[in-house]
C-alpha cells in the first residue's frame, strides 16, 4: 500500500496538524508515514502545504510523485499546489474559498466540494476545529486509515479538555462526506 | 496544537531537526550554543526548550563564531556540548572548530546542509558541504562526520556522534540536509539505558601530577575539566603534552600525527556502512544521507528490471571508507555515485578505486533533490 | 611581609615574552594582587584570552588558562561560565583583540550582563603583528598601516561598554599599579559583567613610531595625563583633550546577572515538573 496525501491552505498550522494526525493514525495501524511541510522563509500568510506519504513498507524516497488525496482550503494554495494529482485521486475543496477552474471538475473523477469552514462555524462555533472537520471528511472519502485509528490519533493529539469537541468536529466532516460518497454526490447541499 | 513534543503515541512523528535535539539530550548533551540559521534553527529552538528542563544550558550567541567558541569553552569545563548550523554558519565556525581539534575538546557540530556557495538556497537542501566538513578549517586534522538517512537512524547516529566525540576527544560533525531536517517521520526513542553512552575518560591522577595531554597510555589523553582542584593551560598553538606551546619540529609533528592516529588507528570503531542488495550486485551505487534514500528506490527498480544493482551507504562519511569501496570493486563491475552537489565525494570514490573501473557521476544543484528516476537512468546507462 | 606572587605564577615559564618595559607586566602583577585581595583560589579561576601580546598573559598564570582564537575569548569564556557559574572567569585581551575582531562578543557579553570580568590592555596598537593601527589608535598617530598618520577616529572603550549595558566599567592606567589592582578587585567583586580598560604602553610598536620609544617616558606620559574621574570632570572643555579620566566610570547594581537568571529558570521548571508529577 502506498498513499500520498497533500493538505494545503493559506496560513498553515491547521493543515500541518491534520497531516500529523494522519501520520499518527497510520502508525497506529502499523503503517509508515513521512511528512514534508512547505518550507519557505515567510510561511505566515502565504499558501502552505504538507505532504504526507503513507506506506505499508519503510518509506524510502520521501517526496510525493502522484497524489492520491488533495485538500485545498484556498484558491492560492489550490493553484500553487494542485499538481501531480492522480486522475482517480480524491480532491476535496471548500467551494467558498477555492475558485475551481471549471475543467478540473472533469479532470478528476472524485472531485468533492464541501464548505468545510461554514460547517465548522455552524457546528463548532470555533474555527480551530477546521482541521478535525477536514480530517473527518478525508478519512471518509479515502481508505488510507480507518475511522477508529483516525479518531484515536486525534484524541491523543487534542489538547486536554478539547477531546470531545475534536471528536464532534471529526464526526461533522466524516458523516457528511460518508453520506455524499454513499450517494455518489460530489457537491454538498444543505 | 501543532506541538512536536510528546502528545502523540509511542511512535513520535518528528521533523529531523527535532530528532537531533531529542537524541542529543538523550545522549547527555547539557550545553548548546547556537545562532539562528535556516534550515537548522528548529534544533536550537528545541534545545532552548529541553535543556533548562534537564538542568542544562542553552545560549543563543551573538554570531556563529561565538556559538562555536562557547561550545568548546563549555566542553573544556566538562560539558557535553553541541551546536547546529548550516553551510554559511559552518564557514564562520571553522576557525573555532579547528581550535576544538587542536585542544581535543569533545563536541558535536550539526550541519543541516543547504545550497550555496554564500547565502545560496537557504530553504532548500543540498549535500554540497561534504568537502567543507573534511577540509574547511585550515591545517591538518582528522575528521569524523556522520551522514544518516532515516529518522530512527538519525536518533541513534546523533548519540553515536556524541559517543565518538567523547571517546576520541574531538569535535564530530553530523551532516544532514534540509530534506532530513524538515521531514517528519516515525521515530521510537529508545528507552534510556538501552543504548550505550560513552563519556570521555577522566584522568585519575592528583591535580599536582596532572598532565593535560598525557599520551603515555595511548593516543587519547585522559581528560580533566577545568576546576575542582585541577588547573591547566589550553592553547590553539601547537603544544606538547604539558599543554604549553612548542615550536620543536619533532614534537609538533609527533602531536599532529597522534591526532591523525586517533582516527586512523580506530577505523573499526568509527566506520559504519549500511549495505542494500549489495551482496551479488554488479552495479554498485555509492550514496549517503538523503540522496541514499532515492538511491535505494532506484536500486530496487533496477532489480525489478533485471539489473543487479546494490547500494553502499556510509553512515560514517569521514573518515572515508576507501578500503571498503576498493574491496567492493572486486565484486561490482561499475560504480554509480549520485550526490546532491556538482561532484565532491566522487573524488574520494575515484581515488579509493585502484582499478580503471568506470565511475558514473550523478550530480545535481538547484534545490530539488535527486529523484530515484535520475539515479535509475544512470544505473541503466552503465548496465 | 612582602606579597608572595608565586602561588599565582608559573615561574617555570619565565622569562616572559614581552618587551622590557611593557605595560602588560604591570597589568598581570595588579591582577595577581587583586586575585589575592578578592580571596579567589587560583584553582577556581579561569583566565581566557584571544590572540596578541596581552593574550599571552594566561600562560604565566597558574590557574585554568585558555588561550583561544583571535577576538573570541569572551565566547569561550561564556561557555565556561554557563557550565560552571560558580567559578571565576576573567578575560584578558588587547585593544585590537577585544574591540576590533572581538567587538561583537564584547558588546553582547556586556548586554547579557554575564558575570565575567574583561580586562583590556589598551596600548593603542597591534603589537604582536607589527604595529598596525587598532580601533583605539589616536587620530593622526602613526602605525605600520598608517604611515601618513591614522585617518580613523578611535573608540572610547569605556563609553562603548557603558552604551552596551556593562554594569561595571572602570579605567586604570599602567603608571599606577596600586590603583589598577584596586579597580580590578572592584571588578572581580562585581556581580555581573565588569569591564576594565587599562591605558598602557607599547613603546616598541606605538612609541617608536610616535616619538615615545622609551618605556619610562611613555608610562610617565600616560601617568601625567590620567586624572581621577571627579577631577577630570571639573576640567574645562579645552583642557579635557589633554587628559583622560580614571576610576570607576559606571556601576549598576540593579540589573540581574545572566547565569543567575538562567538558574532561576532551571529552578522554576524543576518546580513545575515536581508539581506536575505530584498532581498525577
Amino acid at each position: 500500500m502506498h498513499f500520498e496525501a497533500r493538505f494545503s491552505a493559506v496560513g498553515g498550522q491547521g493543515i500541518i496538524l491534520a497531516g500529523t494526525i494522519l501520520a499518527d493514525a497510520s502508525h497506529i495501524l502499523g503503517l509508515h508515514a513521512a511528512g514534508s511541510p512547505t518550507y519557505t522563509a515567510q510561511v505566515r500568510g502565504g499558501p502552505t502545504k504538507v505532504d504526507v506519504i503513507v506506506d505499508s513498507d519503510r518509506i524510502l524516497f520521501p517526496r510525493t510523485a502522484a497524489i492520491d488525496f488533495f485538500l485545498s482550503l484556498a484558491t492560492k494554495s489550490y493553484l500553487r499546489f494542485g499538481d501531480n494529482i492522480k486522475p482517480d485521486g480524491v480532491v476535496l475543496v471548500d467551494p467558498n474559498l477555492v475558485e475551481v477552474p471549471a475543467e478540473d471538475r472533469e479532470k478528476y473523477k472524485n472531485f468533492y466540494e464541501i464548505p468545510i469552514i461554514q460547517l465548522t462555524s455552524d457546528h463548532m462555533g470555533r474555527m480551530v476545529y477546521t482541521s478535525a472537520v477536514s480530517l473527518g471528511a478525508m478519512v471518509a472519502l479515502t481508505d488510507v486509515v480507518t475511522e477508529d485509528a483516525a479518531r484515536q490519533a486525534l484524541k491523543t493529539r487534542a489538547p486536554k479538555g478539547t477531546e470531545m469537541y475534536n471528536m464532534k468536529a471529526f464526526s461533522v466532516g466524516y458523516d457528511i462526506a460518508a453520506k455524499m460518497k454513499e450517494k455518489g454526490e460530489y457537491v454538498y447541499s444543505m | 496544537m501543532g506541538s512536536f513534543t510528546d502528545t502523540g503515541g509511542d511512535i513520535k512523528f518528528w521533523p529531523g531537526n527535532i530528532v537531533v535535539a531529542e537524541a542529543a539530550v538523550a545522549a547527555g548533551c547539557n550545553f548548546f550554543g547556537g545562532y539562528p540559521i535556516t534550515p537548522s534553527s528548529e534544533i536550537a529552538a528545541h534545545m532552548a526548550m529541553l535543556l533548562p528542563r534537564n538542568g542544562g544550558h542553552f545560549i543563543q550567541m551573538e554570531d556563529e563564531i561565538a556559538a562555536m567558541g562557547s561550545v568548546v569553552g563549555a566542553s573544556l569545563a566538562g560539558a557535553k556540548s553541541m551546536t547546529a548550523t548550516s553551510g554559511p554558519g559552518l564557514s564562520l565556525k571553522l576557525e573555532n572548530l579547528g581550535f576544538g581539534y587542536i585542544v581535543e575538546a569533545p563536541c558535536v557540530v550539526v550541519n543541516v546542509m543547504r545550497g550555496g556557495p554564500s547565502t545560496g538556497l537557504p530553504t532548500h537542501p543540498s549535500q554540497a558541504d561534504v568537502m567543507q566538513a573534511r577540509w574547511g578549517t585550515h591545517g591538518d586534522h582528522p575528521t569524523i562526520a556522520l551522514t544518516p538517512s532515516f529518522h530512527q537512524e538519525l536518533y541513534m547516529e546523533t548519540i553515536r556522534a556524541f559517543n565518538l566525540a567523547e571517546k576520541f576527544r574531538m569535535p564530530v560533525l553530523l551532516l544532514i540536509d534540509e530534506v532530513i531536517g524538515h521531514l517528519s517521520e516515525g521515530v521510537v526513542p529508545p528507552e534510556p539505558g538501552s543504548f550505550e553512552i560513552i563519556n570521555r575518560i577522566y584522568s585519575d591522577v592528583p591535580p599536582e601530577d596532572f598532565v593535560p595531554y598525557d599520551t603515555s597510555n595511548g593516543d587519547i589523553p585522559p581528560f580533566r575539566p577545568y576546576f575542582d582542584g585541577y588547573r591547566w593551560h589550553t592553547t590553539g598553538l601547537n603544544h606538547d603534552h604539558t599543554g604549553f606551546p612548542t615550536t620543536i619540529a619533532k614534537d609538533v609533528e609527533a602531536d599532529e600525527r597522534r591526532h591523525y592516529r586517533k582516527v586512523t588507528e580506530h577505523r573499526d570503531e568509527i566506520d559504519k556502512i549500511e549495505w542494500f542488495l549489495a551482496e551479488d550486485a554488479d552495479i554498485g551505487v555509492f550514496s549517503f544521507g538523503s540522496t541514499a534514500r532515492a538511491a535505494m528506490v532506484a536500486v530496487k527498480q533496477a532489480r525489478e528490471m533485471g539489473i543487479k544493482a546494490g547500494l553502499m551507504r556510509p553512515l560514517t562519511l569521514w573518515p572515508f571508507p576507501n578500503i571498503q569501496v576498493n574491496e567492493w570493486t572486486n565484486q561490482v563491475k561499475k560504480l554509480v555515485v549520485p550526490e546532491f552537489n556538482l561532484g565532491q565525494i566522487v573524488y574520494e570514490v575515484e581515488r579509493s578505486v585502484h582499478s580503471d573501473m568506470p565511475i558514473k557521476r550523478i550530480t545535481k544543484a538547484g534545490g530539488v533533490p535527486i529523484a530515484p528516476a535520475e539515479i535509475l537512468a544512470g544505473i541503466e546507462e552503465v548496465a | 611581609m612582602a606579597f608572595d606572587y608565586t602561588p599565582y605564577l608559573r615561574q617555570e615559564k619565565m622569562p616572559h615574552m614581552w618587551c622590557p618595559g611593557c605595560g602588560i607586566g604591570i597589568v598581570v602583577k595588579a591582577m595577581i594582587r587583586a586575585f589575592s585581595d578578592a580571596n579567589w583560589d587560583p584553582r577556581d579561576i579561569a583566565v581566557v584570552s584571544g590572540i596578541g601580546c596581552t593574550s599571552r598573559a594566561p600562560g604565566y598564570l597558574n590557574m585554568n588558562t585558555l588561550h583561544t582564537t583571535h577576538g573570541r575569548a569572551i565566547s569561550f569564556a561564556t561557555g565556561i561560565k554557563m557550565h560552571r557559574p560558580d567559578k571565576h572567569i576573567v578575560v584578558i585581551s588587547g585593544d585590537g583583540d577585544a574591540s576590533a575582531i572581538g567587538g561583537n562578543h564584547l558588546i553582547h557579553a556586556a548586554r547579557r550582563n554575564i558575570d565575567i570580568t574583561v580586562i583590556v590592555n589598551n596600548n593603542n596598537i597591534y603589537g604582536m603583528t607589527g604595529g598596525q593601527y587598532s580601533p583605539t589608535t589616536p587620530l593622526g598617530a602613526r602605525a605600520a598601516t598608517a604611515p601618513y598618520g591614522n585617518l580613523e577616529p578611535s573608540f572610547d572603550l569605556t563609553k562603548l561598554l557603558i552604551g552596551a549595558g556593562a554594569t561595571f566599567v572602570a579605567r586604570g592606567q599602567a603608571g599606577n599599579g596600586r590603583q589598577l589592582s584596586t579597580l580590578m578587585k572592584k571588578a572581580f567583586d562585581h556581580k555581573g559583567f565588569s569591564f576594565l580598560e587599562v591605558v598602557s604602553n607599547c613603546h616598541t610598536q606605538f612609541g617608536r613610531r610616535n616619538k615615545m620609544a622609551d618605556p619610562m617616558n611613555m608610562i610617565a606620559w600616560i601617568n601625567d595625563r590620567a586624572k581621577p574621574l571627579k577631577k577630570y570632570e571639573e576640567l574645562g572643555e579645552s583642557q579635557k583633550d589633554q587628559y583622560f579620566p580614571v576610576g570607576v566610570m559606571h556601576e549598576d547594581l540593579d540589573r540581574p546577572e545572566y547565569t543567575e537568571t538562567y538558574q532561576a529558570l532551571i529552578d522554576k521548571l524543576a518546580e513545575q515538573q515536581k508539581e506536575a508529577a505530584a498532581a498525577k
